[in-house]
């Protein structure tokens, strides 16, 4: 509202080319959406780096925290026939 | 030839005073868009003058009373409000114009193809801030409706008739009238009520005559290429 | 592994203690030895921390009044392609100082604070700028020299422990790229020129010369952060490691140039493969990072009335997004993201 208030943060992300997902890009400030945008537009694509961006206020991003990473992320890491590598098939055996 | 060099002695010289602003802007985030905004028009400037000569003769060598650009982009930078001011007043008018002859099967067709695209985002860049200081503060409002007013009076010079440009000077005019008043009502400012082109030679930048700060301006644009003759850099 | 013990001071168990979790400390520890990146939610000892945000601001600092040697000729290059290409690279500095205040921001420490410590005279940004571009060759000299100079200082940092920083520096160091040729090009451009241009390129050199080795800072044995940092691996080559590899790249590239660096005491050193060079004054380094140089006063006025001046227009744009915000309110649901692809117009079309 005032001097004292700095314009919000935002997320920045790009799709790089079509058919790719978009990546993280980096942040910048704006004083809303439509000029995130723009302000996004032209700190991360003056280099023909994208087709597309997304801007999303940084305080809107819920992260999972790193302490519990653990509780998280480790039960994944024993479920490893959730990966093709975990199968054997015996050799010539093809389109598989 | 000369309409080749009112678009590229335009293009030029609006791009100079937006270099002005380097180091300058209000936030960092517009240092990065007022430098596009000015780069997109060098680019411009340079296919345009290159068409008819030598950019840098055109550019360096001319004396003012041989451009043949529209005084409105002359005028000193001001405030952020005033710079505002005149890109929303000439990215609407190049916008419209660009738009025309991409369209049409002329000689600038195939560059107007490329810049209306740039000049759709310069347009898009000045409505979003005319939008943001006319409906922002009590300050920045009166900035703004200082900025149009004090710029209202070179507004009319944009729809001189320019030889070699065949176009409807008057849907051209009434296009631009329509788009500006759109956006400065939206922005809660009142359209400037008084004559579009003023003195004796307010609208006369097209015949080369110009206003006091572009003679400064084109003196430290020059001075370094014309000191030293024939030199290559 | 020397990481690993220097890496935990005195200071660092503190911290630990305090935060309760040595194996916080550990994991940290353990990240950094293995190099691996450490990211902005990752526990961390208050003085990296500290450190980091020191060195982003400085960074970043540096990009933002580093841009006003340069345009200061912005207006007066000699020709449309030149001009071109230093307002793009002017350009790039802002954009560099904004992905750095960014970086810092990861850390909790917003960018206004930072600008307001630039502006007070509290954090530094780099000596370099304090001096003055009197000619159009010096643009030439910024490049080559400060640039060069500045991207051999900054390609280790790509590896920096810091995960946000190393991004930040991924993509600088991947466009400044340009930005030293075009500084070779142009010396190049007015070395092979009339004796005028020739006179203004040796001239500039040899006024860029000296300011650009004291970039690399003070002599390894003088330089109170380096140790730490290294160990953390925030910095990775010390002081006088870089700046000897710095005169290594500049000396053939001098000879290429047909200009002479200003010292009479580069010469190739058989036994350790690299040159070696004349003494530099850090009297006058000292100088200039106290605030006497020729330009500190100067660079910091504008800045800071830039600063200042724009003060209207920032509370202007906030003021109209609480309005929008007020009026969307009353008709319901309010979207967070906005999508390119859905505005057609203008993002689409640079695609």
């Amino acid at each position: 509202m005032s001097s004292s208030t700095d314009w919000p943060l935002w997320e920045v992300f790009v799709r790089s080319r079509r058919g790719l997902s978009h990546t993280h890009a980096g942040s910048l400030h704006a004083p809303d959406a439509e000029m995130a945008l723009r302000n996004a537009r032209d700190l991360y694509t003056r280099r023909s780096e994208g087709v597309s961006v997304w801007v999303v206020p940084s305080t809107e991003i819920t992260a999972s925290s790193p302490d519990e990473k653990d509780a998280f992320f480790e039960p994944a890491g024993d479920k490893p026939y959730r990966h093709p590598t975990f199968y054997e098939i015996p050799d010539g055996v093809k389109h598989l | 030839m000369t309409a080749a060099l009112a678009l590229g002695d335009d293009a030029l010289v609006l791009s100079h005073r937006l270099g002005e602003w380097a180091g300058h802007a209000p936030v960092l985030e517009e240092e990065v868009a007022l430098a596009n905004i000015a780069l997109d028009l060098l680019g411009q400037a340079r296919t345009l003058l290159s068409s008819v000569g030598d950019e840098d003769e055109l550019a360096f060598l001319r004396e003012e009373r041989s451009f043949r650009n529209v005084q409105l982009v002359e005028q000193p930078n001001g405030d952020f409000a005033h710079t505002i001011a005149r890109q929303l007043y000439f990215s609407v008018y190049q916008h419209l114009l660009y738009g025309r002859l991409a369209a049409g099967e002329g000689q600038f067709a195939a560059l107007a193809a490329k810049a209306v695209k740039e000049v759709a985002y310069h347009r898009d860049h000045a409505e979003q801030w005319v939008l943001r200081l006319g409906d922002g503060t009590a300050e920045s409002h009166e900035r703004m409706q200082r900025g149009l007013d004090a710029l209202w009076r070179y507004t009319g010079e944009l729809f001189e008739p320019v030889e070699g440009l065949d176009l409807d000077r008057q849907t051209l005019g009434d296009d631009w009238l329509a788009a500006v008043t759109s956006v400065v009502r939206r922005a809660t400012l009142t359209l400037p009520t008084g004559p579009q082109s003023g003195g004796w030679a307010a609208g006369a930048g097209r015949q080369g005559l110009h206003t006091e700060p572009f003679g400064r301006m084109l003196a430290e644009m020059q001075h370094l290429h014309r000191s030293h003759p024939g030199a290559s850099w | 592994m020397v990481a690993v013990t220097a890496g935990r001071t005195a200071q660092g168990v503190a911290d630990a203690a305090e935060a309760g979790s040595e194996r916080e400390a550990a994991a940290f520890d353990a990240a950094v030895a293995a190099d691996e990146r450490i990211e902005p939610r990752d526990w961390m000892p208050d003085a990296y921390r500290a450190t980091l945000v020191r060195q982003m601001a400085q960074h970043a600092h540096s990009e933002i009044i580093g841009m006003q040697p340069e345009a200061n000729w912005i207006s007066r290059a000699p020709s449309l392609r030149r001009k071109a290409i230093l307002m793009a690279k002017v350009q790039d500095e802002a954009g560099h100082g904004l992905y750095l205040y960014s970086a810092a921001e990861t850390l909790g420490t917003s960018r206004e604070e930072l600008l307001d410590k630039l502006h007070a005279g509290r954090q530094r940004y780099s000596s370099i700028f304090n001096y003055p571009t009197l000619t159009w060759a010096d643009v030439g000299a910024i490049g080559w020299l400060v640039d060069g100079a500045a991207i051999t200082n900054q390609v280790p940092l790509c590896r920096c422990s810091y995960g946000p920083y190393a991004r930040a520096m991924v993509r600088i160091c991947k466009e400044e790229s340009f930005h030293q040729r075009q500084g070779f090009e142009l010396l190049l451009a007015l070395s092979r020129g009339t004796p005028a241009q020739h006179a203004m390129a040796q001239d500039a050199v040899d006024r860029w010369w000296w300011p650009s080795l004291m970039m690399f800072g003070p002599p390894d044995d003088a330089s109170s952060h380096s140790a730490q940092s290294m160990a953390w691996k925030i910095k990775r080559h010390s002081n006088d490691e870089l700046r000897r590899r710095f005169v290594d790249i500049c000396v053939p590239q001098a000879q290429a140039l047909g200009l002479t660096l200003p010292d009479p005491d580069i010469r190739w050193n058989e036994e350790i493969g690299q040159h070696d060079y004349g003494e530099i004054d850090w009297t006058e380094f000292q100088e200039v990072l106290k605030g006497n140089g020729p330009c500190n006063d100067q660079r910091l006025a504008q800045r800071r009335t830039a600063h200042e001046e724009g003060a209207w227009v920032r509370d202007a744009a906030a003021v109209y997004a609480d309005k929008q915000r007020a009026r969307a309110d009353g008709s319901g649901a309010e979207g967070t993201t906005t999508d390119a692809e859905a505005t057609a117009h203008p993002v689409e079309a640079t695609a």
